[in-house]
């Protein structure tokens, strides 16, 4: 199977602090892979990193076998993202905020129009497509930015605890639409989460990282048959320091 | 192709971002004209100001000013871009930019563009003003001051871009206007000439002949008169490839972000 994802022997420090040691991991094409960590285990800095905000500087991260230290511009081609921080233009209404992004893609219009009109249908946002950004709520917003990133139909999407701030049924319904993108798009995905509730247990696959390292990757069925217990239980050892890293 | 979609693309969303805050140009507008119209009405009686390149008459006081003020103009229109994107990179909506596929430096010149182009739309709104008040430069200088307000706009946006770079915190953009935006006006020949300055101080004179705004100034002036200052141009264009340059190593995906996160 293609490789959507690798990351490879990554540590990041902010000053002495240091955020990532020797991270490696990889992503299947097509797949759900959630990057399951409490606060502060370094899920927002490898997002960072991913998505070349910052340089990495120790390791090395590919997209499809593309180095983004070396072909930036075509891995980051591969990768659609929605931050942890809402990222959209307030001021803009959903459509002038699609052709932003279509626009920052490079995407002539003739192309970026049938796009943003199918994202649009898929994220059942085509009768509010005229509303300022500002006017939608919580989980409309985070729609629009999933669309956003579709825009110019990656292979990757990255998600850095897109539900941050929505409420239950929400959440359950954004899962279910990127689950489903996965299938039907052979999409990989890579959802960064804290919350065990958003994870299943039977079909996503896994990476759990704790203090800055990977604990343990692969499916969430099997890293649960080695270690006894249940997601939440493994969470809450994670979150107490009962687990080593 | 693509890159020139990402310019228009990035140049667009700033345009409309302008017209929604209609606060943003009644801004623009009113700072310069307090400054024409008070300021410049108050003062006209005490000061007259003797004939000097490029003017080859007595003017009133109110012409002088006017090239300074639409440099002021430009230079608050710079430092309005630079705290937006500040704010940008606080609210994090700066990351949708910065994951283009496309070169950072080419982002960070094409944000640089947008904030030019919306400089010199303020610049010719101020100018239309103040020549209804009648401060009037000669017709044909409204064109020949075209070029000089593009590489002032470059000077000042990349001056902008690299206080934006810097700075850590929106808080601190207090700072901006008491350390640069007032020094880069007060010390330079907005106000006065730099013979009437040099009557009072040396010293103070010599600070304002190496003040970069002095040379936007001056090339605004001159360019308003059909005129071309070949030293401003030069220090203009000089400087605005040092703030460039600065610039886009303070957003370089090795330098600059990542140092201001770890703080």
């Amino acid at each position: 199977m293609t490789e959507a994802l690798r990351v490879a022997n990554v540590s990041h420090a902010y000053g002495k602090r240091k955020a990532l040691q020797d991270v490696s991991f990889h992503i299947p094409q097509g797949s759900f892979t959630a990057l399951l960590g409490p606060n502060g285990a370094g899920k927002s800095t490898l997002f960072s990193l991913i998505t070349r905000l910052f340089d990495c500087r120790q390791g090395s991260i590919s997209l499809f076998g593309l180095d983004l230290g070396k072909s930036p511009g075509q891995a980051l081609r591969q990768l659609g993202v929605v931050f942890q921080q809402p990222t959209l233009d307030l001021d803009l209404t959903i459509l002038q905020n699609l052709h932003y992004a279509a626009d920052l893609h490079g995407l002539p219009r003739r192309m970026a129009a049938p796009r943003i009109a199918r994202e649009l249908a898929r994220m059942e946002l085509e009768p509010r497509k005229s509303e300022k950004a500002r006017a939608l709520n919580g989980g409309h917003r985070r729609r629009v930015e999933i669309a956003r990133a579709l825009i110019h139909d990656p292979k990757l999407l990255l998600l850095d605890e897109p539900t941050v701030g929505l409420d239950v049924p929400t959440r359950k319904s954004l899962i279910a639409q990127i689950h489903g993108l996965c299938r039907q798009d052979d999409l990989a995905v890579l959802w960064a989460t804290h919350l065990v509730d958003e994870i299943d247990a039977v079909q996503d696959r896994l990476v759990v990282l704790d203090k800055g390292r990977v604990w343990a990757e692969g499916q969430a069925a099997d890293i649960l048959a080695a270690n006894g217990g249940s997601l939440s239980d493994l969470f809450s050892k994670l979150a107490d320091g009962e687990v080593a890293a | 192709m693509s890159w020139l979609i990402c310019l228009k693309g990035i140049v667009w969303r700033e345009m409309l971002r302008f017209f929604h805050q209609r606060s943003r140009l009644f801004g623009a507008l009113v700072r310069p004209l307090m400054w024409l119209v008070v300021f410049a009405t108050g003062f006209r009686a005490a000061l007259g100001v003797a004939i000097a390149p490029p003017y080859d008459t007595y003017i009133p006081y109110g012409v002088y000013i006017m090239p300074g003020l639409v440099g002021m103009v430009q230079l608050f229109n710079a430092m309005q871009s630079s705290l937006s994107m500040v704010y940008d990179r606080e609210m994090g909506s700066m990351r949708a930019l910065l994951v283009s596929p496309l070169p950072r430096w080419y982002l960070i010149v094409c944000k640089l563009t947008a904030g030019i182009v919306v400089s010199i739309l303020q610049s010719y709104a101020f100018l239309a003003v103040a020549w209804a008040f009648g401060d009037q430069a000669p017709p044909l200088g409204y064109l020949t001051v075209l070029p000089a307000l593009l590489v002032n706009g470059v000077m000042l946006g990349a001056l902008g871009l690299l206080l934006s770079s810097l700075i850590r915190q929106l808080e601190n953009f207090a700072g901006v206007m008491n350390f640069v935006v007032f020094p880069l006006f007060f010390l330079s020949t907005a106000l006065y000439p730099i013979w009437k300055i040099q009557e009072g101080s040396d010293i103070l004179a010599d600070v304002c002949r190496l003040n970069p705004f002095t040379y936007g100034v001056e090339l605004i002036r001159f360019a308003l008169y059909g005129q071309f200052d070949g030293l401003s141009a030069l220090v203009v264009l000089m400087a605005g490839a040092l703030f460039l340059v600065a610039a886009v190593l303070g957003y370089s995906p090795s330098r600059g972000l990542a140092k201001l996160k770890a703080s």
